[in-house]
């Protein structure tokens, strides 16, 4: 018998079907993966396992778990088998752990609960649980309310929370999608590691960390299973054509052309740029130190960092939507003081945004149109309505949305279609220099892989100059010409593309590199050669504020920062960059 | 956020918005056109038929009050002035309100602090006895009501849209408008002001209830309408003094007042809900 049996699963939100006619069986001890865009279903069957499934879905088949039917059982039975014999493990350990309660009183409560241990017993099995999930001081930790904890330790505290019980079965929803790629490779070690011992359901978007790290894998579509089968031969030949498309879409650090650098004009310069922003208390948060870049005309400079590196607020201050603390922003040779408000509006034509949310930066109360239209209005007083309108139709055109789009609203759009509007009102105006903050994070492989080509054909056609702020090494690869790495507000490593992802120079930007999984089973990648995570930045550590976990550090790098100098054609701010050999 | 459109598909969905809304239309109906129909005058009186109870006769379906006076078409002229001073006091709190709310959100800093404090200070003053010598001073002033009024409510529409204003401002799409160089005032009118109107147009069928109740009051006082004018309120308070020889002087009214309150409050409530629901459309 299977440990886990879904035959025929159907999940309805009223007319909508979200699954449809599922099976599937896992054996105990395997460890399977579930790969599929948004909107595929992969989630609601997760939560259908679970019995967790909202009051309003409808559901048929049967999920037997140990031969015990799952579905619309009572909630005495689910409760007898969560925990005890099958766990989860969410996407956001900050809103599935309680914030009142410590770390530890939340994990003793899965063993008191299910009579397993009480007692000093079972504040020794939390404390075991802790250790084993890799938490640092689990005496601390236990009584450590959830905010007290980072990113990935909230995660580890998730997982050791599921593992308590000791469930046969452990699902993994997205388990790393909240995570910086250094320490996602760090928790895929643990889920590593875990799945020695249990069975692992791992649901993600990402193929990367399916071909690192489950023997099988399923493939939805749309609620439907199109594919499943073991994880080499699926990647080696994949026999449905949505399969082939997901693993084509996905991006590889390891393969493809990247472009060479271009010469031409300058067009945007920072010098010196310091940002920093008031804290309530008093104190001030150094985002962005001293840090110099320039853009060419028809260039694309990729700046690349974890969480808190200060990538975003560099080019907000260049944008003048944060002060600048200190150092100068040129544009073209001339200077753009202060605040894009304070900035004449003949200079604002040129200096164009694209976010990450598609939805959150269009109004959700204009149609298409306006959102379009609005820049020309601004800026084109002269153009007669009907001379608008023509320009509009014809951007929208540019970017792929037909007529039938104008009159429609934000939230009646798709992520993709809602970031090619963005990306329109952006272009529309044949800005010179386009910034782009993570403008492809929120959007499918499939969808991601377009939008790219997009911003490649408006650079092509008008020598643009693209900004493009991203936390993975793997997506601006095909795109960039230059990369900035930056940690901790801090200029890391600034390369061209070819000699950046071929011969990294600082340790740095080889963790980043290593740490991002490669879609292919044969391949290496995703591995961890960071450990820790980035320090606050209200207390930077001294000297390199890499050093702490930089594994060739020496007593300079702890005592001296490093500057910027130049170490075989790229500019990188590290003591040791000739000596070490990544 | 939804198109109108589908906003009024689904209001016409919600029951409680449809039956409250109706009531509410119809007495508003009765009371525009019920005095024309009526052969009776409100100032009319008629000193052998004073106190009569509710009969067909002379159409005098409410009866009539101490002075001889048809109660009806006084009470429909009672509900016409307090629906125009409710009404008119939530335009004049929602256009103070939403325009210094707004701006005090968006520009932010301390000109924001300065608006707000001074929001706080009115806040501080006691109203009614504020309006009490108000009314002492200037004498009794039909306009005073609704300054009294209007200057009560669009304290809380400005603290609530301020509060929505400052959220929105951070939102990327202003931050778009701004790169692109949309002046502010038009940031304010176009990108935040829309996005303020699910919650401002919930806010004021709330105060419409709260303004009628603070002119029953102010007029249950004797600060409010002066004879022979009249409002629900007023008549309310003469229906007292007549409360044990003719109950329906009290009643009718009182009646009147309270279901035109629920109306308002429910549907207010079942706006809310509509509104509300976008999240899980």
């Amino acid at each position: 018998m299977s440990l886990l049996q879904v035959d025929g699963l159907t999940i309805r939100y009223g007319d909508n079907e979200v699954v449809r006619d599922l099976s599937f069986a896992i054996e105990a001890g395997e460890s399977v993966g579930v790969v599929g865009e948004s909107g595929s279903g992969k989630s609601q069957m997760a939560l259908a396992v679970l019995g967790l499934l909202p009051g309003n879905a409808v559901t048929n088949g049967s999920v037997l778990l140990n031969g015990t039917e799952v579905l619309n059982a009572s909630e005495k039975t689910l409760n007898g088998l969560r925990a005890r014999h099958m766990a989860l493990v969410f996407q956001d350990p900050m809103q599935a752990l309680n914030p009142f309660v410590r770390i530890g009183a939340q994990l003793r409560v899965i063993l008191t609960t299910h009579n397993l241990a009480s007692g000093r017993e079972a504040d020794a099995r939390v404390l075991d649980m802790l250790q084993r999930v890799g938490l640092p001081d689990p005496e601390r930790q236990f009584r450590a309310y959830p905010h007290q904890l980072s990113g990935g330790m909230r995660q580890r505290a998730m997982i050791a929370s599921a593992l308590i019980a000791a469930p046969e079965l452990l699902i993994a929803d997205e388990p790393t999608t909240a995570l910086d790629v250094t320490v996602q490779a760090q928790i895929l070690e643990l889920l590593e590691e875990i799945r020695r011992d249990t069975t692992l359901l791992l649901i993600t978007h990402d193929l990367g960390i399916i071909a690192g790290h489950c023997e099988r894998m399923l493939v939805l579509e749309q609620g439907r299973l199109v594919e499943s089968g073991t994880t080499i031969d699926i990647f080696a030949s994949p026999q449905h054509e949505h399969t082939a498309a997901l693993i084509d879409a996905a991006p590889r650090l390891d393969r493809g052309d990247v472009l060479s650098a271009v010469a031409g004009n300058e067009v945007l310069q920072l010098c010196n740029v310091s940002v920093s922003y008031d804290e309530r208390n008093g104190d001030s948060l150094q985002a962005v130190r001293n840090l110099s870049l320039s853009v060419s005309a028809g260039e694309t400079v990729a700046v690349v960092g974890e969480s808190g590196s200060g990538k975003t607020s560099l080019v907000r201050a260049a944008l003048g939507l944060v002060p600048l603390q200190s150092g100068r922003v040129l544009f073209c040779g001339e200077e753009l003081g202060g605040l894009v408000q304070s900035r004449p509006i003949a200079m604002r034509r040129d200096l164009q945004l694209v976010f990450q949310d598609p939805a959150g930066s269009l109004n959700p109360q204009m149609r298409v149109a306006s959102i379009v239209d609005e820049p020309l209005l601004v800026h084109e007083r002269g153009l007669s309505s009907e001379e608008r309108q023509k320009q509009v139709a014809a951007m929208l055109d540019r970017v792929g949305l037909d007529a039938s789009y104008r009159a429609r609203f934000p939230h009646e759009l798709s992520g993709g279609q809602a970031q090619r509007v963005a990306i329109a009102r952006a272009l529309i105006l044949k800005p010179k220099v386009l910034v782009c903050d993570e403008a492809v994070a929120a959007l499918d492989g499939s969808v991601r892989k377009e939008i790219l080509a997009l911003l490649g054909d408006a650079q092509k056609d008008g020598g643009l100059a693209i900004v493009f702020i991203t936390h993975d090494l793997a997506v601006v690869r095909a795109i960039s010409h230059r990369v900035l790495v930056m940690y901790m507000g801090r200029l890391v490593e600034l390369a061209d593309c070819a000699s950046l992802y071929s011969r990294a120079q600082h340790p740095y930007t080889k963790a980043l590199l290593d740490a991002v999984p490669t879609p292919d089973p044969a391949a290496a990648g995703g591995t961890v050669s960071l450990s820790g995570e980035v320090p606050s930045i209200l207390s930077p550590p001294s000297g390199c504020a890499f050093h702490p976990r930089c594994r060739f550090a020496k007593d300079i790098c702890r005592a001296e920062l490093p500057l910027p100098r130049i170490v075989n054609g790229s500019i990188v701010a590290c003591h040791r960059a000739e000596e070490i050999s990544l | 956020m939804m198109s109108l459109g589908s906003t009024w598909q689904r209001l016409r969905q919600n029951r409680t918005v449809m039956i409250c809304g109706g009531l509410l239309f119809g007495v508003v109906v009765v009371a525009c056109i019920g005095p024309l129909v009526s052969p009776n005058d409100y100032l009319q009186t008629d000193f052998d038929n004073l106190l009569s109870p509710p009969t067909v006769t002379d159409m005098q379906v409410f009866g009539t009050d101490d002075l001889g006076r048809d109660l009806f078409v006084r009470s429909m002229l009672g509900v016409r002035v307090t629906i125009v001073i409710a009404v008119v006091a939530s335009a004049v709190s929602l256009v103070i309100g939403v325009i210094y709310g707004a701006v005090a959100g968006f520009v932010g800093g301390r000109v924001d602090a300065v608006m707000m404090r001074f929001v706080d200070t009115l806040y501080a003053l006691p109203f009614i006895f504020f309006v009490i010598l108000l009314m002492v001073a200037f004498e009794r002033n039909f306009l005073l009501i609704f300054v009294a009024i209007g200057a009560i409510n669009w304290l809380d529409m400005a603290r609530i849209v301020r509060g929505q204003t400052l959220s929105l401002r951070e939102r990327e799409f202003v931050a778009a408008a701004r790169v692109t160089g949309v002046s502010a005032p038009r940031i304010i009118f176009r990108h935040i002001a829309p996005n303020l109107m699910g919650v401002v147009i919930v806010y004021v069928t709330l105060t419409i209830p709260q303004a009628i109740l603070v002119e029953s009051f102010l007029s249950f006082l004797g600060l409010g309408i002066q004879e022979p004018q009249t409002s629900l309120g007023a008549l309310v308070n003469a229906g007292v003094n007549q409360m044990e020889g003719a109950p329906w002087m009290l009643l009718i009214p009182a009646a009147l007042l309270a279901s035109i309150l629920f109306c308002c409050n429910f549907l207010g409530d079942a706006m809310r809900d509509v509104f509300d629901a976008r999240h899980t459309a």
